[in-house]
């Protein structure tokens, strides 16, 4: 179905003209059509941003130019794929592989040539997008549009011929400074630039998360312990499936180059541990002992897994009754959340989401607690229940509307939740101290412990 | 705007520019103008006009030369950040007419003191070997110079583009194979990929199989009692299989990689699963599962990935993800690939013990909102039935309860799959057939009409009465059909026709017919044949005689295969195997070879070591070195000796003549995991007596060998399994090694006479063994805590081989690296007797462990026993009175202490350079102790590697008041090398250089707090003295240290 251009010629062939010829512009497609690209050309090649109306906003080549006609074929993947979430992240081209993803409601598509872990490629993208989040607050059309200068800097630096050059967010901030509002006027009046002009520290020395010479007056380390429970609960109540992930986020504000060490109380807890480059691995291995100089600012010291062993405590659970009746186009709505096993801790922040049927074509229920929305397009029923207090249940309850005439949705929809619980991690774990050495001033330090839901479903 | 003489201006219009470059609109009529100001003193104007080069230098070729000589200019910059900025926009400006010019650039690049400018190096000759591949010969010295290179950040890179330009070039990494096993820790993230998939093809041309072993096991065993008195060749291949063990390089590989499944880049973790499951044996690929089940919690695109792999890997080994098999469990909010993907792996995964869970399971995604999932899952439930006999009637009922579902796609995937199961159980399932030909009517989904069709008129026999009514049924609608559908129709209708012609002649052809005129070929072509073969006229062939059994065979049931079994031939985590096709540029993963080819060109450094080392030892060789390499080509007893004589040796040629002398050596471990002694003791054997100690390792030459033989192999295994054992264990391995090697030596006392001899020499060689359990005991609290970097060596092991297996440093350009201990002091040092202590003693030694709590400690084990009859509760490190500067790490506290029970700890001080004593407080919930803690200043060392040159310069660099010597009288029994170095080595913490003359020694450290460094030189002299010197800055730590080495050296 595809036309394939002739031998030797390397430029995307254009796709059949007929679905989307404005892209095709000829002029463009055959511009790295000289015969020096024999070889093979590793890495990255070149980006695209794409926005969900499927305009490309931004295009970045590493190598020779590759021309937008390129991204046809990902359009042609999206419509197939019908949904954003299924757009398959590996495209095949005659000449070329896409690699995509898919994040805040832009398409990361870069266009690759040879073999290469797709992993990689993908862990970059969204190591790129993560860059974005950091420097601008937000990873948008808008943001990105707005800082296309900042952009066309970092996606320069962070790549260098295809293969990643620099990461490391501190290291990118020595380069390129992030863009804030009192930077930018003193820019304008003095003239000068935020680009750095000296190599950053940090990427000779052997520590190059961390720069040198960081100075604050009030030097602060704080940790937050989030846990997430992953569960499946069948119909009858019973847990099919639970989990507990972990993560530890660190504010770490010190001067200098203090070396850190976190222990636990209880480390055999962590079943299978993901680590920043930052912790010494040999001592974690020998005292379970977290042993780290620390990058400067917000990062994730590690991310865990609670062994399987421990039976995971679930916090919640759900009464439903959902039924739809044959033969006529309405169902009953009933479900009920209630607090179990938290620790005397109130779960608060708990919110519902059902993915309803298509049939479903409206529904009017009424809440004891919170506030319900139901999308009709999507389908989707949102319910803010907000703290659960004990002594009165929140309860949803009411008449789901059915096309008429449609039959009646086989399944029940599943239940999304999620909570949050604070001052608490589920698995028990607890931090039991933290020690500075290598610099001499007393650092206040913080411990926070969140547990949260994760993908917590309820079947119905 | 360009014109402008103001820099904001400027600025203002390139970044309006580089705004039209990004959206995708042509700027190259500004080249110019844009150019003129490649050479502005502002560096952000600069990186823009760089930015708009890289995009339009390649259209006009004429003006971006004008650009060059500002690079030129710009590669001589003082500032390391612009000459690397230069060269990356030099070889990024894709013109050919500079390749000359680029080249040079390279060259000069790739020996820059900075490590980010050789690392921007290795980019750029990825670069300009697209642009110009004849410069591939040229390039290539490049990347051997820099695959040398000991940083940390060119590393990954330069196998980047060693991958790039010349990934056939193996022969290149031999050498730098270790070197690369053991930086990988520290290299950055995007280079660890590339270099572990580098490593993974590379293992896979040098070393062999490690799964033969793990299959033919229980075979050979019978063997060995059927072939006993066969001919040499059959007991060699045997044993070839039976006595595999991984070579020391092999094993050093997956060592290595391992602590990077911990790493939080996904890309990492596949790579490293990958090459476990390439590599592994396959009892320890297991390992990797539970990293990749982490990933699944990541995002969709790396969830796609790496269940992908997952799948494939469940296919061949299902064990491997049978403990997760819950993580595998579907979510109604995941996307429809991911679903589908972990279904596939849950289906492989099913087996008889978890299929009923699993198919409880599946119920509830049959019920999905998701049809495409829901058919998916059918088929799932298909697979299951065929592959586990005890759910097929279970699955087959539980599907034809499906066959009243609403969804039409449902029940159309149900028929299918009911049709391919039936097939596999051609029994009694007439009902089920019934069942469905009632369906017939309802359904629309062609696939399931020609199935259903099909499955009747397979099974016609059985149905007697109903097939010619569904015939009859069909014919009506013929021309409504699909084509699938009227394929089946005719084939109905054929098949009919043999069996029960009576009924159903008529329609038949009535059916041929209509056929005959289809608008489609293939109806029109399928209709002239069946009609050929089944109505019989006067010009039908021989072939309608057979039309019965060519229609009515048995066929064959279709076997329900995962869509993932055939991409087990990629290599995983590539792109190639994501797509199930061969991507430009995929590199095979060639096959295990069958025999490895000589490991001994990954350590020709080493034996070149070799040949230095002997020279100290006084030895003279009793061949030329070159000789060691014949092994290629000469028989296999050379082969074994000489590859022996190198440092690891496993290969399976030494084990099999091992075996084939049929010398039960146990006592090949007997010797330590020195090799040198080892080396040394079968020599004193083998030959005369008048080496004592050497370790001549070329001694094994032919002439020797023939008497010899039996004695070489057992020094083949004992180096190999040493050599293995010692890298194996983290730093505690040369005590366990000794540990090991004496248990080994107890069994093979009574075979060979000598053995007791060898083991008093381990003794004597090392220190006592009742000491050696001591301190067992000590590092094994401890054991794992060395450098990231560090591989253990043993007492007097070859100071360059110590060098290349560790000398590895973290930061680039030095040559002088910090190693670990050479020796490890087993001297305690009392710091509370139990008498003070109320009850509390404690001693302390010093453990020679680098870097563990950060640079300028020195490690100190302390510890504490307590000898009362009570609990002794909260230990700790109270009030601290040091001198100034002085700091201490402190161990963490000791919250219980049971009586008579010991805890050994570990704490570090900085003791700035100074041998005064650090004094605190050890406290106990109810008590303090003022203990104090006097290093011997050889503990103020860290010992480092350096060549005899480099040792020579600095020391040059070190004369006059820096340096103080002594002359010293040596008792007799000191003057042979290895004490001398056993000695020196023990008393302070140096570590060794080698060294060309036999008479000198020198060892070289540096401080710990502040880093000098620390030369010493022994040079023995007539009449059994020595001169003793000591080339320092820090001149009073250097007078100390020489007074504590004199009487080391003196006394006896």
């Amino acid at each position: 179905m595809l036309m394939r251009c002739g031998p030797g010629c390397h430029c995307p062939s254009p796709s059949p003209s007929n679905l989307i010829p404005k892209r095709v512009t000829s002029k463009e497609s055959c511009q790295a059509t000289d015969g020096k690209h024999r070889q093979s050309q590793k890495m990255i090649h070149s980006l695209f941003l794409i926005n969900c109306s499927g305009d490309i906003f931004l295009e970045k080549h590493w190598k020779s130019v590759v021309s937008q006609s390129v991204c046809d074929y990902f359009f042609e993947a999206q419509e197939k794929a019908i949904d954003v979430e299924n757009v398959p992240p590996v495209i095949s081209t005659p000449h070329h592989y896409l690699i995509s993803i898919y994040r805040d409601k832009i398409f990361f598509v870069s266009v690759i040539q040879t073999e290469v872990p797709p992993l990689f490629v993908i862990e970059f993208l969204h190591r790129v997008a993560d860059t974005f989040q950091d420097y601008f607050g937000e990873c948008s059309e808008t943001a990105i549009k707005d800082n296309v200068v900042i952009v066309y800097e970092l996606l320069e630096e962070m790549l260098d011929n295809g293969f990643p050059l620099a990461t490391e967010s501190n290291i990118l901030k020595e380069l390129i400074k992030p863009p804030t509002i009192l930077r930018s006027v003193v820019n304008s009046i003095t003239g000068s630039s935020n680009v750095g002009d000296t190599l950053p520290t940090g990427q000779l020395s052997n520590i190059p998360w961390r720069r040198a010479g960081v100075k604050y007056t009030n030097n602060e380390a704080y940790f937050d312990v989030i846990e997430e429970i992953d569960a499946i609960i069948d119909k009858s109540g019973s847990t099919v499936f639970a989990e507990i992930q972990g993560v530890i986020d660190s504010c770490i504000k010190l001067s200098g180059m203090p070396d850190l060490s976190l222990s636990f109380m209880n480390p055999r807890l962590l079943d299978d541990v993901s680590f920043h480059p930052c912790i010494r691995f040999k001592r974690w291995e020998s005292e379970r002992v977290l042993s780290f100089i620390p990058p400067d600012g917000n990062f994730r010291l590690i991310s865990y897994r609670v062994s399987s062993q421990n039976l995971v405590a679930i916090p919640v659970y759900v009464k439903h009754m959902i039924s739809f009746k044959e033969n006529s186009s309405s169902g009953r709505f009933d479900v009920t959340i209630g607090p179990k096993q938290n620790m005397g801790k109130t779960v608060e922040g708990v919110v519902m989401t059902v993915h309803m049927p298509k049939a479903v074509l409206n529904m009017n229920l009424t809440a004891t607690q919170g506030s319900y929305t139901f999308d009709p397009v999507t389908k989707v029923l949102t319910w803010d229940v907000g703290k659960i207090t004990p002594q009165k249940l929140p309860n949803l309850k009411g008449i789901v509307n059915l096309q008429s005439g449609a039959p009646k949705p086989e399944e029940n929809p599943s239940l999304n939740i999620q909570f949050k619980i604070q001052q608490l991690a589920i698995s028990g774990l607890k931090v039991n101290r933290l020690d500075m050495y290598g610099e001499k001033y007393k650092p206040f330090k913080g411990v926070k412990y969140i547990t949260k839901a994760g993908k917590f479903q309820v079947r119905t | 705007m360009l014109e402008s003489s103001k820099d904001s201006a400027k600025l203002d219009a390139m970044k309006r520019i580089v705004g039209m470059i990004a959206k995708g609109k042509n700027a190259s009529e500004l080249f110019p103008a844009v150019v003129k100001n490649v050479a502005s003193k502002n560096i952000e104007i600069k990186k823009l006009v760089y930015v708009y080069l890289m995009r339009y230098a390649e259209e006009q070729q004429d003006l971006a030369l004008l650009s060059i000589s500002t690079f030129q200019r710009a590669l001589k910059d003082p500032n390391q950040l612009i000459r690397a900025s230069a060269l990356r926009v030099l070889s990024s400006i894709r013109v050919p007419i500079i390749v000359p010019i680029m080249m040079l650039a390279i060259k000069e690049a790739s020996s820059d003191l900075s490590p980010y400018v050789r690392k921007n190096a290795a980019h750029a000759i990825q670069k300009l070997y697209s642009l110009d591949p004849e410069q591939k010969e040229m390039l290539i010295e490049v990347i051997e110079k820099l695959l040398k290179d000991r940083s940390t950040l060119v590393a990954g890179s330069v196998v980047m583009a060693f991958e790039e330009v010349c990934p056939d070039r193996i022969d290149l990494i031999h050498k730098n194979y270790r070197k690369l096993c053991n930086l990988l820790v520290d290299v950055e993230e995007w280079g660890q990929v590339v270099i572990i998939h580098m490593l993974t093809r590379y293992a896979r041309t040098q070393f062999v199989s490690p799964w033969k072993t793990d299959d033919d096991v229980v075979e050979e065993y019978n063997e060995n009692n059927f072939y006993e008195s066969d001919g040499e060749q059959k007991e060699k291949d045997r044993n070839v299989k039976k006595t595999y063990t991984m070579d020391p390089d092999h094993r050093l590989l997956l060592r290595n990689t391992k602590p990077l499944l911990q790493s939080r880049n996904a890309a990492v973790v596949m790579a490293v699963a990958q090459l476990y499951w390439h590599l592994a044996p396959k009892s320890e690929a297991g390992i990797v599962s539970k990293s990749l089940v982490r990933l699944l919690r990541s995002n969709r695109e790396v969830q796609y990935i790496v269940l992908q792999n997952i799948a494939t890997m469940s296919i061949q080994r299902k064990g491997m993800f049978e403990p997760y098999l819950k993580s595998f469990y579907v979510r109604s909010t995941d996307p429809t690939m991911i679903k589908t993907l972990k279904l596939e792996i849950l289906t492989n995964l099913a087996n008889e013990a978890n299929i009923s869970t699993l198919l409880r399971e599946f119920q509830t995604y049959v019920k999905s909102q998701d049809k495409q999932f829901a058919a998916a899952t059918i088929q799932a439930i298909g697979r299951c039935a065929t592959n586990i006999t005890e759910v097929t009637d279970t699955c087959l009922n539980g599907l034809v309860c499906l066959l009243s579902n609403r969804d039409e796609t449902v029940v159309a995937e149900s028929v299918v799959v009911i049709k391919k199961l039936l097939q596999t159980q051609p029994a009694h399932h007439g009902e089920i057939i019934k069942h469905m030909a009632k369906l017939l009517d309802n359904i629309t989904v062609p696939v399931a009409r020609a199935s259903i069709l099909w499955l009747i008129g397979e099974y016609c026999e059985r149905v007697p009465k109903i097939a010619p009514d569904v015939l009859r049924k069909t014919a009506k609608s013929f021309t409504n059909e699909d084509d699938l559908v009227k394929l089946q129709i005719l084939n109905l209708g054929a098949k009919l026709y043999l069996t029960n012609s009576k009924q159903t002649k008529l329609l038949t052809q009535y059916v041929l017919n209509l056929g005959k005129y289809d608008q489609s070929y293939d109806i029109r072509d399928r209709t002239r044949f069946i009609r050929q073969l089944i109505v019989p006229n006067e010009k039908s062939g021989a072939l309608s005689k057979y039309a019965k059994k060519i229609f009515l065979a048995q066929k064959p049931a279709p076997l329900l295969e995962s869509p993932f079994k055939d991409r087990d031939h990629f290599q995983l985590g590539t792109l190639s195997h994501t797509l199930n096709s061969r991507a430009t540029g995929y590199l095979e993963l060639s096959d295990w070879p069958d025999v490895a080819p000589d490991p001994a060109v990954r350590n020709v450094e080493v034996a070149e070591s070799a040949k230095e080392w002997t020279a100290i030892l006084g030895k003279t060789k009793k061949e030329k070195p070159t000789e060691k390499f014949y092994s290629e080509s000469e028989e296999e007893e050379d082969e074994s000796a000489s590859t022996g004589a190198t440092e690891s040796e496993s290969g399976s040629e030494s084990e099999k003549e091992d075996k084939e002398e049929g010398s039960s050596d146990e006592s090949s471990g007997s010797s330590s995991s020195s090799e040198e002694s080892s080396d040394s003791e079968s020599d004193s054997k083998e030959s005369t007596a008048k080496k004592t100690s050497g370790a001549v390792k070329e001694s094994n030459a032919e002439e020797s060998k023939k008497k010899a033989k039996g004695i070489s192999k057992n020094r083949n295994t004992s180096s190999s399994s040493d050599t293995e054992s010692s890298s194996s264990e983290g730093s505690s391995s040369d005590s366990k090694s000794v540990s090991d090697s004496r248990s080994d030596s107890d069994s093979g006392k009574s075979g060979s006479a000598t053995s007791s001899k060898k083991e008093e020499k381990t003794a004597q060689d090392r220190k006592t063994p009742s000491k050696q359990d001591v301190f067992l005991l000590d590092l094994d609290d401890f054991y794992p805590v060395t450098t990231p970097v560090a591989v253990p060596t043993a007492a007097v092991l070859s100071p360059s081989l110590t060098a290349d297996l560790e000398g590895l440093s973290l930061s680039g350009s030095s040559v002088i690296d910090v190693t670990t201990q050479v020796f490890v002091p087993t001297k305690t040092h009392e710091m509370l007797h139990r008498m003070t202590g109320k009850g509390l003693s404690a001693h302390y030694h010093f453990s020679r462990q680098p870097d563990m709590f950060g640079d300028h400690m020195v490690p100190v084990q302390v510890t504490v026993t307590n000898t009362t009859d009570q609990k002794i509760e909260n230990i700790h490190i109270g009030e601290k009175k040091l001198p100034l500067g002085m700091r201490i790490h402190e161990f963490n506290p000791i919250e219980c202490l049971e009586p008579g029970g010991s805890v050994t700890v570990s704490m570090g001080i900085d003791f700035c350079d100074s041998t005064q004593t650090a004094s605190f407080q050890l406290c106990t919930k109810d008590d303090h102790f003022n203990v104090n803690i006097q290093p011997p200043v050889g503990e103020l060392l860290l010992p480092v590697t350096m060549s005899e040159k480099d040792f020579k310069k600095e020391q040059g660099m070190l004369t006059g008041m820096n340096e103080t010597s002594a002359t010293i009288a040596v008792a007799p029994q000191n003057s042979t090398s290895l004490v001398i170095i056993e000695k020196v080595v023990k008393a302070a913490n140096l570590g060794v250089v080698p060294s060309g003359q036999d008479n000198i020694h020198r060892f070289a450290a540096k401080t710990v707090h502040s880093g000098s460094l620390m030369l010493v030189t022994v040079e023995l002299k007539e009449s059994s003295t020595a001169q003793l010197i000591i080339n320092t800055e820090k001149t009073v730590i250097g007078s100390v240290l020489l007074r504590e080495l004199k009487p080391v050296l003196s006394q006896g």
